[in-house]
């Protein structure tokens, strides 16, 4: 049983010198890619929970979709990102000292907790096992069913970011020709068409 | 040598903390703060996920899910206004954004 532990440790210490990486890195362009390496890790210490959906998700989802949107941001912004960085230095002393009461707190709630004695009864939906039903069936078992009112609610939180991202970036640019779809029904045809009654032999 | 779930915990609090760090620290530049948010919400979603897995509930999972689609929501909102801003006003340097004087 040395192997998931050994596992845990390499991917638990990737995770974490790449979100270090993340933050301290000079250029945005590595931390996008720092960040990426981080929720790969994060994805292989799912799979060793035994959430091999959610570490497909993370992987598909995450790092297809919203870091390689992060990485076109930050590739399109001609931004001098050197005088981004003045002030790294003076903020540090705050930022590790609000570091280190938050992991200070986070270490003495780590130590002293326990799981509560009737934690065991009241599991809404227990996990069934692997040798009956994958992970990602037993998802879909409880997602569809019992928490189908939240899955809508993700779709529409989903729905609603993309309108808003398209609103917010959307620019209309003056020179270029677009259909107007309420002219075009609006025509009617006497404002179409117009006839013209050519007499014979005289022409117009 | 086996792996429990103050392991998970401590990863999960360790990339938190970053995460914190990492907003104060690049106190000027947005997109690093808007990644440190994604940090601090995958630490979030490993926590959830290390508590499904050991107490056999699923719902930790089916909760991560929903974490996960408002961080992308989220990431894409953001990145959005900062496009829009960096448009507007041809920088992105946090202490510029006084418009309001909030």
């Amino acid at each position: 049983m040395i192997f998931p532990a050994l596992f845990f440790y390499l991917f638990a210490g990737v995770c974490i010198a790449a979100a270090v990486m993340v933050i301290a890195a000079r250029n945005p362009v590595h931390s996008v890619l720092f960040l990426i390496l981080a929720f790969v890790n994060a994805a292989a210490l799912f799979i060793l929970l035994g959430a091999e959906f959610l570490a497909m998700i993370l992987i598909i989802v995450y790092v297809g979709a919203v870091l390689v949107l992060f990485l076109f941001v930050v590739m399109m912004l001609d931004v001098d990102f050197a005088q981004l960085r003045q002030g790294f230095m003076q903020y540090l002393p705050i930022g590790a000292f609000l570091g280190g009461i938050l992991l200070i707190e986070l270490v003495l709630v780590l130590v002293s907790w326990t799981i509560g004695p009737d934690v065991q009864r009241t599991i809404a939906t227990p996990i069934p096992p692997i040798a009956s039903m994958f992970n990602a069936e037993a998802l879909g078992h409880v997602l569809y069913t019992r928490y189908v009112y939240f899955f809508q609610a993700a779709g529409v939180v989903l729905l609603i970011a993309m309108i808003g991202a398209i609103v917010l970036t959307l620019r209309h640019k003056p020179h270029v020709k677009r259909q107007n779809i309420a002219d075009q029904i609006a025509r009617t045809k006497a404002t179409a068409i117009d006839i013209v009654k050519v007499r014979p032999d005289q022409g117009l | 040598m086996t792996i429990g779930l103050g392991h998970y915990l401590t990863v999960a609090a360790i990339l938190f903390t970053i995460g914190i760090f990492g907003i104060f620290l690049n106190r000027k530049n947005v997109i690093i703060i808007l990644m440190s948010i994604e940090l601090i919400l995958l630490a979030v979603n490993v926590n959830l996920v290390a508590f499904s897995a050991f107490l056999g509930d699923l719902v930790g999972q089916v909760y991560a899910l929903l974490v996960l689609t408002v961080a992308a929501a989220e990431s894409a909102i953001g990145l959005a206004i900062l496009v829009a801003y960096y448009r507007n006003r041809g920088s992105i340097a946090v202490d510029d954004i006084n418009l309001m004087k909030g």
